[in-house]
């Protein structure tokens, strides 16, 4: 467990001012990620959200060293800066602990960005790349990406009279990134920071690549308040939507709220009543699309149990 | 040393003496070979690289823009569509100025899918705010690779390199190579001084932020001056080059020049045809130069316009097409050099997807050029050798 006074007494490394919308989860995820780290970070932040309100010219909010390239090469950029520091560590050219950081939004992971991912995972980079999945291409306005959970309405799924929305479910990364068998991958949410700071540290003391998918709630995209943004990752969480959990070499485990719930100690809340919350899903709330309504319940549900399953339960 | 080396044994054997810290690549013929031979390299011990095996030639790129700015010396090799794959993040590599350089066998793009030189990969690339060298032969081809790490490196500079070799032609055939000794080498391109590398965590700076309307124009006008120092930076280090090797290298390089009355621009092993077909003709009484191309970027326009004006007629092979354009890259260039000379200029598109360029074909491109001089006629401007 961290604690949060400790945790209050670390410089904030990034810095205040940036342009990140009221609520954004995205600038929340990074100080827990930053608070966790105890060696200084070099981060690689691909194209999205995170980099064009971060870095607009002649201001930066990183007070470490940040480098953006692309859209789809996050992993591949950051890739290249851990391997010269490898080189000039075996040189002895420098002697301090770097850790080698990557952020992408879930379109320049789950999309784009997924072939230089698994490359990087592939070749034992000593990295930790975290997704920041707000489950659509929010820095463009909206778009669908192959995170944007089922019956959301998007720009480009938007919800008309014949098609409800986004069709299919998102396709399932962590797993996808765990079959690279690394050292340590899992899923987690800013709204327990225990959980999200704990697995940083986990994270970033395995030798080798390390992932994490951090659900990260979008006002804009999403529909709701701005002050509502933590509540909404936490009942993602809570209606086993998105679950946490974590991949140690090898073994899964259930952690944090999910665990109790796989325990019968917490209850499991209605993923039709996060959604109801969202104005990305307002569509659905209407008699003759209960029923597909109901199938994302059912589909949920059915995750989760193959989850439970994975994780022992 | 002399040793008998394929284009692309050298490439990796030049590599090899730069002994560059990060390599990151990706397979790709014809220059699949030189990273063979370097994973060779490695493999044994005999550099202190780490080798990326990238997943794509967009990732060994992006690879090599993240070691570049971490703070050491970079280098890569792709061809045809991986160089196309790397489009994008060319311009990233430029514009963050990160002095990686690159060896590029130069081959055709699909489709249809062709795996023999021509030039329209590295012309493609034009524009990208890469500096272009072309080699002749393998010597050349070794020896740019040498001095494209001082080149890049310099500090009026700080631009990526592109050296590039006719593939096949020059990256499968076996030259008689004069190489240095490692010692020579490693004097001659010196230590890699990092500027503002991200592994100086006590100093952060941010690499590639937002840049908008503001100030995005004086960034991109800032390389245009890089570019503009490189002129002077490539000619002094060809010269330097020279000292040490007695193989000294220019933007240009004349051949027959002096007294000619027409000549022919060439750039790539086509040169060396050319060459042969010049000596034939001057036989013949024809006074006829050529004009090697060596740097492509930036263009010689000064030197170019000092060298032609007072032709007759200029011939200009161009070893890709720009599709609709009047012309192919390197006419439409050395044309506009020209304005204002009274010297007719005439494009020869030729060699598409590795077909052959013979003597007998420059000759006859020669003979056009008289005829050009002698009636002040052009019949066409824009014409396409050896095609059926």
């Amino acid at each position: 467990m961290v604690s949060l006074k400790k945790l209050s007494e670390k410089e904030e490394l990034l810095a205040p001012g940036h342009r990140l919308c009221a609520g954004c989860g995205a600038s929340i995820i990074v100080r827990q990620v930053l608070l966790a780290a105890e060696d200084p970070v070099v981060i690689a932040n691909a194209t999205g959200c995170l980099e064009v309100a971060t870095t607009i010219y002649p201001y930066t909010a990183w007070r470490v060293p940040w480098i953006h390239s692309a859209f789809e090469n996050a992993a591949a950029t950051i890739a290249g800066v851990e391997t010269m520091y490898q080189v000039k560590k075996r040189k002895g050219e420098i002697t301090r602990d770097i850790k080698f950081l990557a952020f992408g939004g879930d379109g320049g992971t789950y999309d784009i960005g997924i072939q230089a991912l698994s490359g990087a995972l592939e070749r034992g980079h000593d990295i930790l790349y975290i997704c920041y999945n707000n489950g659509a291409y929010m820095n463009t306005g909206i778009q669908r990406s192959s995170a944007t959970p089922k019956g959301a309405s998007t720009t480009t799924s938007p919800a008309g009279k014949v098609i409800p929305g986004k069709r299919r479910f998102p396709k399932d990364l962590t797993a996808i990134v765990a079959a690279h068998n690394i050292p340590y991958c899992g899923q987690t949410s800013p709204s327990f920071y225990n959980d999200l700071i704990g697995k940083v540290q986990k994270a970033l003391s395995a030798e080798g690549p390390t992932f994490l998918n951090i659900i990260s709630p979008c006002p804009r995209g999403w529909r709701h308040e701005t002050d509502q943004s933590i509540a909404m990752a936490e009942e993602a969480v809570t209606c086993c939507f998105w679950p946490l959990y974590e991949v140690e070499n090898g073994e899964w485990r259930l952690t944090g709220y999910s665990k109790q719930i796989a325990e019968g100690k917490k209850e499991k809340t209605s993923v039709i009543d996060w959604m109801r919350k969202q104005g990305r899903f307002r569509h659905l709330f209407t008699d003759a699309r209960k029923p597909f309504l109901d199938s994302i319940q059912e589909e949920v549900e059915r995750e989760w149990e193959n989850l439970k399953k994975r994780c022992g339960y | 040393m002399i040793q008998a080396l394929s284009g692309n044994t050298a490439v990796a054997y030049a590599m090899k003496q730069v002994n560059p810290d990060v390599v990151a690549v990706y397979p790709i013929t014809p220059q699949t070979v030189a990273m063979e031979r370097f994973a060779d390299y490695v493999a044994d011990g005999d550099v202190d690289t780490e080798l990326i095996m990238a997943d794509s030639e967009h990732s060994a790129m992006s690879c090599c823009i993240g070691a570049s700015l971490a703070g050491g010396r970079v280098m890569t090799s792709t061809a045809s569509a991986g160089l196309a794959l790397m489009w994008e993040v060319l311009y990233v590599a430029a514009s963050n100025r990160c002095p990686i350089v690159m060896n590029v066998m130069n081959r055709a793009l699909s489709a249809p899918i062709n795996i023999h030189c021509d030039h329209s990969d590295a012309m493609g690339a034009r524009d990208s705010s890469w500096i272009q060298i072309h080699a002749e032969n393998v010597q050349e081809a070794y020896d740019n690779i040498i001095q494209a790490v001082r080149i890049a490196e310099h500090e009026n500079v700080r631009l990526p390199v592109m050296t590039n070799m006719d593939g096949f032609t020059l990256s499968h055939a076996t030259e008689r190579l004069e190489t240095l000794d490692d010692q020579q080498v490693q004097k001659f391109i010196g230590k890699f001084k990092a500027i503002y590398p991200l592994l100086d965590v006590d100093n952060p700076v941010t690499y590639g932020p937002l840049d908008l309307y503001d100030y995005y124009f004086e960034h991109k006008r800032q390389q245009v001056e890089a570019m503009e120092l490189a002129y002077d930076v490539v000619k002094r280090i060809g010269q330097e080059y020279g000292k040490v090797t007695g193989r000294s290298f220019d933007m240009l390089h004349p051949f027959e020049m002096d007294d000619a009355e027409i000549a022919v621009l060439a750039l790539g092993s086509t040169s060396g045809t050319a060459r042969v077909a010049v000596r034939a003709m001057r036989q013949k009484g024809v006074k006829v130069g050529l004009v090697k191309l060596r740097v492509f970027r930036p263009f010689p326009k000064d030197g170019l316009k000092e060298m032609l004006k007072g032709m007759k007629a200029v011939a200009v092979m161009d070893r890709s097409d720009s599709y609709g354009a009047f012309g192919g890259p390197v006419f439409s260039e050395v044309r506009s050099a020209l304005l204002g000379e009274d010297v007719e200029v005439v494009n020869y598109i030729y060699g598409l997807g590795g077909r052959d360029i013979r003597q007998d074909q420059v000759e006859q491109v020669i003979t056009d050029m008289s005829t050009v001089a002698k009636t002040g006629k052009v019949k066409s401007y824009v014409n396409y050798l050896g095609v059926r």
